[in-house]
């Protein structure tokens, strides 16, 4: 009898936002099985995440309805914490789904882990409160009311305008949107859409929902205070400060690609993004990668790249319209990266006494600037906390130029009734406890 | 949005929360912001809200640490907040 905790498939599929889905179609269309493992709710990623008794967009209707009609298998609530080459040659995944093992054997993985947002420490940060602004975003889709809380937001990039929408419509007295790059860089980068007019009529139309809130650039979070919760925050410009009285504060700077499970499989990456070719290959040989952690694009590329890594996943080639839309796309980002490149007053904002990793609460003082990662995880516990360096990781690499320790299983904690009901094999990973 | 609402029981005083919510929003409506007390005693709630910080771990019918904000609220839950790291 087929268990339904241990399967064997063609392609296996982490992640189960755009990417991963339009991956899943097309594998599943060429008549190969196909397993999807997701740790949300439900298809659709964060992008795609659906508004509490709504509707999600039409786009992903019309995708999760093709994938629907499709024999593809996808697991939701389910959370990948290993994957390894076998001698056999063949991947094996390993994942929790509420304190059940789940293990899925393939010769072929494609890797659509999507994005996770950048969070830098400053005085206040920890403060109950004070959110990220997709995490703004992620808490008022599964229903968080806002009505009448007043908020502000701070960061970079253009999350920041869905997001301000999304609260203003929700009747949240927002106060102030901060963007930190400059007024001058976000405007040759506003010019250069010409060529998207429907990029720029988005804009505007997100702009008009919260058109009575000021929008201030070249502006950015300095401190937050509180007594056991926000409120209060203060940005600056460089020049003066201001403090604004506030029940919800939303910061973040922008999006990091999620390369944990790429990393462990070896997949050679560049700038902190999986490095892959025309056909959306890693480095590994049968390991593929498509949306963000190949670097932050959106939806349209993560959908491209979806389509090609699962073309290629299954030896059919790639239509040249899918490449060259790729192609147009790829150049769009790299001018947003440059328009909305952090500063480097951001990576300065913490005061010795700041926790810098949230789950272990070590200090920006207990820390030495001559060390390495390596070096601060065995001192202090830095990044050995549940979230695996997820929060603080990217924080120090900014703050202290300390690249990214090397990643070794299980890449998040999983309950030990999980290793114990693995059905796969029966040897737990190396630094499971 | 549908009134649905659903009861849960949160540090022992039951509360009716939105149908279809998590936990971690459930929970903030019901005006809770600490959900969890860090190493050093500090309040924490969500921060991400997709799973990644693991701020808002809560008690869930008698099981520590798990993510607010990966769960939906459902009829009788039981949930406890402020849980110290063991």
């Amino acid at each position: 009898m087929r268990d339904e905790n241990a399967l064997t498939c063609d392609v296996a599929i982490v992640g189960a936002g755009p990417a991963g889905i339009a991956a899943a179609c097309r594998i599943a269309e060429a008549g190969r099985s196909v397993v999807v493992l997701d740790e949300g709710l439900g298809p659709g990623g964060q992008v795609w995440r659906p508004k509490l008794g709504g509707l999600q967009p039409k786009v992903a209707r019309q995708w999760i309805a093709r994938l629907q009609a499709t024999r593809a298998v996808v697991r939701e609530s389910t959370s990948v914490y290993d994957v390894a080459r076998e001698a056999t040659g063949r991947f094996i995944l390993r994942a929790e789904s509420s304190g059940i093992g789940v293990s899925v054997s393939a010769s072929h993985v494609i890797l659509a882990t999507g994005a996770r947002e950048r969070f830098l420490p400053f005085p206040g940060w920890t403060l109950p409160n004070v959110v990220g602004i997709g995490g703004a975003q992620a808490l008022l889709k599964t229903g968080m009311d806002v009505a009448g809380r007043r908020v502000v937001i701070a960061g970079s990039g253009p999350l920041l305008l869905p997001v301000a929408a999304s609260l203003a419509a929700a009747g949240a007295k927002l106060l102030l949107v901060a963007e930190q790059a400059p007024a001058a860089r976000v405007r040759r980068f506003a010019t250069s859409l010409w060529r998207r007019p429907k990029t720029l009529v988005q804009a505007a139309t997100l702009r008009s929902a919260f058109l009575r809130t000021r929008y201030a650039m070249g502006t950015w979070v300095r401190s937050a205070g509180g007594d056991g919760v926000v409120r209060e925050v203060t940005v600056t410009n460089g020049q003066t400060s201001e403090t604004i009285a506030c029940d919800l504060l939303c910061a973040a700077f922008g999006l990091l690609p999620n390369t944990q499970l790429a990393r462990l499989l070896g997949c050679e990456t560049v700038d902190g993004t999986v490095h892959v070719g025309p056909t959306q290959e890693t480095s590994v040989s049968n390991v593929y990668c498509a949306g963000e952690p190949t670097g932050i694009g959106g939806v349209e590329l993560a959908l491209v790249e979806g389509e090609i890594a699962g073309l290629s996943a299954v030896g059919l080639s790639v239509p040249q319209r899918l490449a060259s839309i790729r192609a147009s796309l790829e150049r769009e980002m790299k001018m947003l990266d440059l328009a909305f490149a952090l500063r480097p007053d951001v990576s300065t904002l913490a005061h010795a006494n700041t926790i810098v990793c949230r789950c272990e609460d070590v200090r920006l003082r207990d820390l030495d600037a001559r060390w390495t990662s390596r070096q601060a995880k065995l001192y202090t516990r830095a990044g050995m906390g549940p979230c695996q360096g997820r929060i603080c990781g990217a924080a120090l690499e900014s703050m202290m130029g300390w690249s990214s320790d090397s990643v070794r299983p299980p890449v998040q904690p999983a309950r030990l009734d999980a290793f114990l009901s693995d059905d796969h094999t029966s040897s737990a990973p190396e630094g499971a406890r | 949005m549908s009134g649905k609402r659903v009861d849960i029981v949160v540090n022992g005083k039951a509360i009716s929360v939105l149908a279809g919510a998590t936990v971690a929003t459930a929970l903030l409506n019901a005006g809770e912001s600490g959900f969890r007390q860090s190493v050093s005693g500090e309040a924490r709630g969500p921060v991400c809200g997709m799973g990644i910080c693991y701020e808002c771990r809560v008690t869930i019918d008698d099981l520590p640490q798990q993510r607010a904000c990966l769960r939906v609220a459902e009829s009788g839950m039981r949930i406890e907040t402020g849980v110290p790291v063991a």
